[in-house]
């Protein structure tokens, strides 16, 4: 069977990615040269690429609850680097080092968190 | 000074989000060994070059971080005598039973002014699996792995670092070989202390929460070492933080990556040896960039936020 492949779509950023079923999102991120979301652990330990799926169907693996409580998680937050689509997914990011003044460039990046 | 009282950091516990992926990890990637299992679910681990049964113990959790870092004290005695010390600048020590970690004698507990908490014990049984001690070889068997020889130091972020120094410098006999000065106030932003002939044996920095985790490392023996942990990264598709590369505080040789729950780990190797009698050495924050990655004279956007 052919690998699922989904569009990845950040609020306020042009570029998309394209992310595997059994990809995280916040990886594939990265391999496309992008960083619209900042990066931070990668294992769901930090909280900094946390952001709100406003669009699309996903699952997630473990996530601090210090940073995502399960109210949350059931209301569409999560941590980019534990989600795995299972569609096209839009996103906003929340993380706590997402600098809302570089919010609206296109691919910004989030120097000096 | 001979090395008395305080030891050494002898061991950390670890919450991770999942159990089998960080034994994975710690143990077939870095290449640490697995003592053994208890039934309240914590793994625990050591390194081939350690004589103490454990030095790693991994509890599985919800949320990242660490429980607990351990130090080893020469005597039962000299737990008696931090208690008062620890006592007497104002903090609590609770008394933990022995054999709440398996091998492990009693130990004191105390939670310092960032937020943290320490144990001091005495009495931990010797592995079977230690290192030779007649006519050693160099080891038992190859290192595997990342060929770490032991766990060494932590780097811990909390607000009244201060405090905590406090404790470590007057009740338990620490000196600081190494800090980071505000050139505004000259607040201390980073402070490295040691109870022994290291550069550290423990780090604190200035962070607007307590009790946060940023790293613990893993002694490596040399340079080539370190490429040999760099190549098993980039192999086993290890997160990376920054690597390899150098540090001008200690001097170490050093990779920073994550474990699979986004605690930071480090292998190092090198850095200047300490006594007491040593000047303090001094660094200006402007100058932070070089003072924490020496090659790179710049910090990443990384490292400094990113804590568990």
């Amino acid at each position: 069977m052919a690998t699922a492949r989904y569009e990845i779509r950040v609020l306020g950023a042009a570029a998309r990615f394209a992310c595997a079923h059994d990809e995280r999102v916040l990886i594939a991120m990265e391999r496309a040269g992008l960083a619209t979301v900042p990066v931070g652990c990668r294992g769901g330990g930090c909280g900094i690429c946390k952001v709100e799926v406003l669009e699309g169907d996903y699952r997630c693996g473990p996530m601090s609850r210090v940073h995502v409580s399960a109210a949350e998680e059931a209301a569409g937050a999560a941590l980019a680097c534990k989600v795995f689509p299972k569609s096209d997914l839009v996103l906003r990011p929340l993380g706590k080092c997402f600098d809302q003044t570089r919010y609206q460039e296109e691919g910004a990046s989030n120097h000096g968190c | 000074m001979a090395v008395s009282g305080v030891l050494r950091p002898g061991f950390i516990q670890l919450r991770v989000l999942e159990l089998e992926p960080a034994l994975k990890h710690y143990r077939d990637i870095i290449g640490l060994d697995e003592v053994g299992r208890e039934a309240d679910g914590r793994v625990y681990l050591k390194a081939y070059d350690e004589f103490d049964r454990h030095s790693v113990v991994l509890r599985e959790a919800d949320r990242a971080g660490m429980d607990v870092m351990g130090f080893k004290v020469s005597s039962d005695a000299d737990l008696d005598e931090f208690e008062k010390r620890i006592t007497a600048l104002g903090t609590e020590v609770e008394h933990i039973a022995a054999g709440e970690q398996p091998g492990v004698g009693r130990r004191i507990r105390f939670t310092a002014p960032s937020g943290h908490t320490f144990d001091l014990y005495a009495e931990m049984e010797l592995s079977g699996d230690g290192p030779m001690t007649e006519n050693p070889d160099v080891w038992r068997d190859p290192p595997r792995g990342m060929k770490p020889i032991r766990f060494d130091h932590c780097l811990l972020y909390g607000g009244d670092v201060d405090g905590t120094v406090k404790i470590f410098c007057e009740a338990l006999d620490f000196n600081v070989s190494e800090k980071v000065v505000s050139p505004e106030d000259g607040s201390d932003v980073a402070i490295f202390v040691t109870c022994s002939n290291k550069a550290h044996d423990l780090a604190l920095v200035r962070h607007e929460e307590d009790d946060k985790f940023h790293h613990c490392s893993f002694l490596l023996e040399d340079w080539k070492d370190i490429g040999n942990a760099a190549d098993i990264m980039t192999r086993y598709d290890v997160s990376v933080d920054i690597g390899p590369t150098r540090h001008g505080i200690t001097r170490g040789r050093t990779i920073y990556f994550w474990d699979p729950s986004g605690n930071r780990n480090e292998v190092f190797a090198g850095g200047y040896s300490h006594y007491p009698d040593n000047p303090q050495r001094v660094w200006s924050a402007e100058n932070i960039g070089k003072a924490i990655f020496y090659y790179e004279r710049s910090l990443n956007d990384t490292f400094l936020p990113v804590v568990t």
